[in-house]
């Protein structure tokens, strides 16, 4: 039998919705180690990690490493440079010296899409995908999913709108296959020129509207604007996006049902929310970085240890 | 001068659109030339018999668009590798286009360009010249030196003419000499670090999308501007349902304008990019399944004129990176045929005659070549092929330096027996 | 030649047994004074809710009772091919210097204990460990022993015990399943 998840979690958009459900159930339990005192177990006690970040993310890295090590993992964090060109050693030579090291798990965020993948390939340790370019970040994917569920109970039929830069969001996409595996009714809102020309084949609502976006939602999944996209012409300045589609009070108030607001952090407050939402009653974005320790230790833990011949050997019970 | 010997090819199917002729007979070469063709010849004293049985004789093909890399990227290709590998694939002359280190745009790159295809002893090939001086897009390249030099047609093939102005210009110029100007067309803004055709593919793998308009709007662009100019523009490597469209009305109206389609383009769809294979990536990139029947009909149709390689052969190193990095383009002298019988005649879509039109005959006559004819007379440049013979396709094996291809370990049909080029045997497996 | 398992104890002799086992924890505790139970997930945590129940009625208070999911300290997780699901811990209140009773259906090799064990240690420093099984099966691998078992079977080689609680199994029963019998 082979292990539930395979060798690495590369995306949601591949995975069925048994085992994110498994991911999810095994994180909830999970939670409860960083409330203890002591804020480890031994679980991964020996396994070398690597957080291998190609883009820098302060809050990314900082929760794969409580993750790991509160699974008692040794970790090293490697920060390189953007481009193979610019860091003059190239993926392929990278992922040979990992190799060459011994090293257990691989969690890699990179700027090129299928960065994730192309690793994965070449090495035998387990990778996970911290981010890569455009095409996916499955960890926030599946945060986003626990901590909704955490408040809906379940996500069969609930409403959840993403709001923002689809097009060049990997959050989005992670977050559209995850929602739409476990059941839930997803909505895309922003302007037209930041969602991708495809999107009626993701089977996705489309609201042009943040308003209509509002009227609809159970809650809303509010992403980070970029100043890259006004200088590379996608929109015209971040204030017409804040006062055509920024989340705020006002918009909110006008809502027919109670929304949850979340934000995949870090946020830019008066651009696409505001701070009186993000800090509001409603918001569960605090929620959401305590799931990502607990969901990322549940991948870990999930992740590691595939051992499936030695597993026959083992078996008889052990008690 | 040593003579060359008479070589009886006997027995096969001659296939010679030109001539309209169709039927098994034998072909007789002597001193570089058809001397005779049809029925059961005589073998000559110390002639060379070849057995043709089962196999397919007809004009060499020629392929108007390929990337030899000589001179800057010897490590890649060379004029030899890729004038051998262009026998190995049935090509009897190749077109190099001048986007090498340096760009080949003056006479003295032309000249070498031609002898080292003289040197080579495979394949003919013929030197393109650039549009504009180190394809910058700024000042025309001496149009007329390069030509006298041996050039048979100008581009800027590997970047698009952004200038209208200068596209225009160079339609008008290239009046005086009858050459043809072809242009590869995409729209810059549109095409921008694009990695694949935009699409639902390439927005589930979060890859930047290069839309079928950055090619259409360049496509109806040349086309007026032959309109307006009276030159003869040859548009490379159509992909899209919309540039078809746009080609056919041109004709209709009576423009001077031709066009190529490449082989993978009449074959695979942008799904062969899932799990992000770099030996899927070219320019302009693999489309959608719709694109591919319009193209396969338009090929049919004579809409597309030639068929094309635009073989590019990248260094392994280079393709073995993230997607995004990696460089453009994939080799396909050696598999052309295949792929060409495989997905065009195999499938019933067209005929082989119609194959042998695209792939000879048209380009001969588009471009000024001799070849594409078996008539009496005509230069021997002859391949011989079996269209039924099935062969997996094995990277390693290429005569080719690059092993970029999209086939690797694909079963297809059609294999070249032997290519003649001038009357001699250039390349063989026949016993 | 009986084919079918045998039934070690049905639901009333269980419910005798469990009763006995809480009087004996309540008697080597020296009273319900400091006394927490921590049941072990997952059928320990049901056994430690019943063996509450009767000390409230035999001695009218209410023991804090306390689950504790022991896989992630398990010490063959290496080789145990698809990965064990992991269940709830939670220890409702601080355990140093209090007398934990550890409650677990069946003493086997020990190894569950030595991780539970573990475990506690990472939640405080009780002044005293106690254990208490349903069922003692021998054949142990560490040197752990109950100090209140519930009932001692001798299980042949290849065969096993079931304990069967009708929150989770639909019945109370403790089975002997013998090698080769089906279930």
């Amino acid at each position: 039998m082979s292990a539930p998840l395979g060798k690495d979690l590369l995306g949601l958009e591949h995975l069925s919705a048994g085992q994110i459900t498994l991911i999810l159930d095994t994180a909830e339990p999970l939670r409860e180690i960083s409330e203890r005192a002591i804020k480890k177990v031994p679980t991964l006690r020996g396994a070398t990690v690597v957080n291998l970040f190609f883009e820098a993310s302060t809050r990314t890295r900082i929760s794969f490493e409580f993750a790991e090590k509160r699974l008692s993992a040794d970790t090293v964090n490697v920060a390189t440079a953007a481009s193979s060109v610019t860091k003059g050693e190239t993926l392929v030579d990278t992922a040979k010296n990992l190799e060459a090291m011994r090293i257990d798990m691989v969690v890699i965020r990179h700027g090129s899409s299928g960065a994730a993948r192309f690793l994965a390939e070449r090495i035998e340790s387990n990778v996970i995908n911290a981010g890569d370019g455009t095409h996916e970040h499955p960890t926030q994917g599946l945060l986003d999913l626990l901590t909704l569920r955490q408040r809906f109970g379940t996500l069969e039929g609930k409403r959840v709108c993403i709001v923002g830069d689809v097009l060049h969001s990997r959050v989005a996409r992670s977050n559209i296959w995850g929602l739409t595996k476990l059941g839930a009714e997803v909505a895309v809102c922003g302007p037209r020129s930041l969602l991708p020309s495809a999107i009626a084949d993701f089977g996705v609502q489309v609201f042009d509207r943040v308003e209509q976006a509002i009227e609809w939602a159970d809650a809303l999944n509010v992403l980070r604007l970029q100043l890259e996209r006004m200088t590379a012409g996608y929109i015209p300045s971040l204030r017409e996006y804040n006062r055509v589609f920024g989340v705020t009070r006002e918009r909110l108030d006008r809502a027919p049902r109670d929304l949850l607001i979340m934000h995949p952090g870090p946020m830019n407050r008066g651009v696409e929310i505001d701070s009186e939402v993000a800090d509001g009653p409603h918001s569960v974005i605090l929620d959401q970085v305590t799931n990502g320790v607990a969901v990322r230790m549940a991948v870990l833990y999930l992740l590691a240890g595939n051992a499936p011949a030695l597993a026959e050997a083992a078996k008889g019970g052990n008690r | 001068m040593t003579e060359s010997r008479d070589i009886l090819l006997r027995g096969g199917r001659l296939l010679d659109p030109s001539t309209a002729l169709d039927g098994v007979g034998d072909l007789l070469v002597r001193d570089g030339k058809v001397e005779a063709l049809g029925g059961t010849l005589a073998a000559p004293d110390g002639a060379q018999v070849i057995d043709c049985a089962g196999q397919v004789v007809a004009p060499g093909f020629i392929d108007v668009h390929c990337h030899l890399r000589e001179p800057g990227r010897e490590d890649v290709e060379t004029i030899l590798t890729g004038a051998r590998a262009a026998a190995a694939g049935g090509f009897t002359a190749v077109c190099a286009m001048p986007n090498t280190d340096p760009v080949t745009d003056n006479q003295a790159a032309v000249g070498f360009v031609l002898k080292q295809g003289r040197a080579a002893g495979a394949a003919r090939v013929y030197p393109i010249g650039a549009i504009s001086i180190g394809q910058k897009g700024e000042r025309l390249a001496e149009f007329g030196e390069m030509v006298h030099a041996g050039a048979v047609a100008v581009s800027d093939d590997g970047r698009p003419v952004v200038s209208a102005h200068l596209m225009r210009t160079a339609l008008e110029y290239a009046r005086t000499f009858g050459i043809p100007v072809a242009d590869h067309c995409e729209e810059p803004t549109l095409a921008a670090a694009g990695d694949m055709n935009e699409g639902y593919v390439s927005a589930r793998l979060g890859l930047k999308g290069i839309p079928a308009e950055a090619e259409e709007i360049m496509a109806i662009r040349d086309i007026l501007l032959a309109r307006r100019t009276g030159g003869h523009v040859h548009l490379c490597h159509m992909s899209t349902k919309g540039s078809v469209e746009l080609i056919r009305w041109g004709k209709e109206h009576g423009i001077a304008v031709t066009a190529e389609a490449c082989p993978h383009h009449l074959s695979l769809t942008e799904a062969e990019v899932e799990g992000y294979n770099t030996n899927a990536k070219m320019n302009p990139p693999l489309r959608s399944a719709a694109d591919v029947e319009a193209m396969q009909q338009a090929v049919k149709d004579g809409t597309i004129d030639v068929i094309a390689t635009d073989h590019a052969p990248h260094h392994s190193d280079d393709k073995q990176r993230e997607f995004g990095d990696a460089p453009n383009g994939i080799v396909g002298l050696e598999t052309a045929l295949a792929v060409n019988v495989t997905w065009l005649v195999k499938s019933g879509i067209m005929s082989l005659g119609t194959l042998v039109e695209r792939m000879s005959c048209a380009p001969a006559r588009l471009f000024g070549l001799p070849g594409g004819t078996l008539r009496r007379g005509a230069v021997a440049d002859i391949t011989v092929f079996d269209p039924s013979l099935a062969w997996t396709v094995d990277p390693g094996a290429f005569l080719s330096k690059g092993r970029n291809t999209p086939y690797g370990g694909r079963l297809l049909h059609g294999r070249v027996g032997c290519t003649l080029v001038d009357g001699r045997v250039v390349h063989t497996r026949m016993g | 030649m009986s084919t079918a398992p045998t039934i070690v104890l049905n639901a009333r002799a269980l419910e005798r047994t469990v009763a006995r086992m809480a009087d004996e924890i309540v008697e080597q505790a020296d009273g319900t004074e400091s006394l927490v139970l921590v049941g072990i997930q997952r059928r320990g945590v049901q056994l430690a809710e019943r063996v509450a129940k009767v000390i409230a009625a035999r001695e009218q208070v209410t023991v804090p009772r306390g689950a504790l999911d022991i896989t992630l300290y398990r010490d063959d997780l290496q080789t145990v091919g698809p990965r064990p699901i992991v269940g709830k811990t939670d220890i409702p209140c601080a355990i140093d210097g209090k007398t934990v009773c550890i409650v677990d259906d069946v003493l086997y090799t020990g190894r569950t204990i030595r991780a539970a064990l573990d475990e506690l240690a990472d939640f405080g420093r009780p002044a005293r460990i106690m254990l208490a099984v349903l069922v003692d099966r021998g054949g142990r691998e560490l040197p752990i022993h109950a100090d209140v078992v519930g009932r001692t079977v001798d299980v042949p080689r290849g065969g096993r015990v079931d304990v069967g609680v009708v929150e989770i199994d639909g019945c109370d029963e403790v089975t002997l399943v013998l090698a080769g019998e089906a279930t």
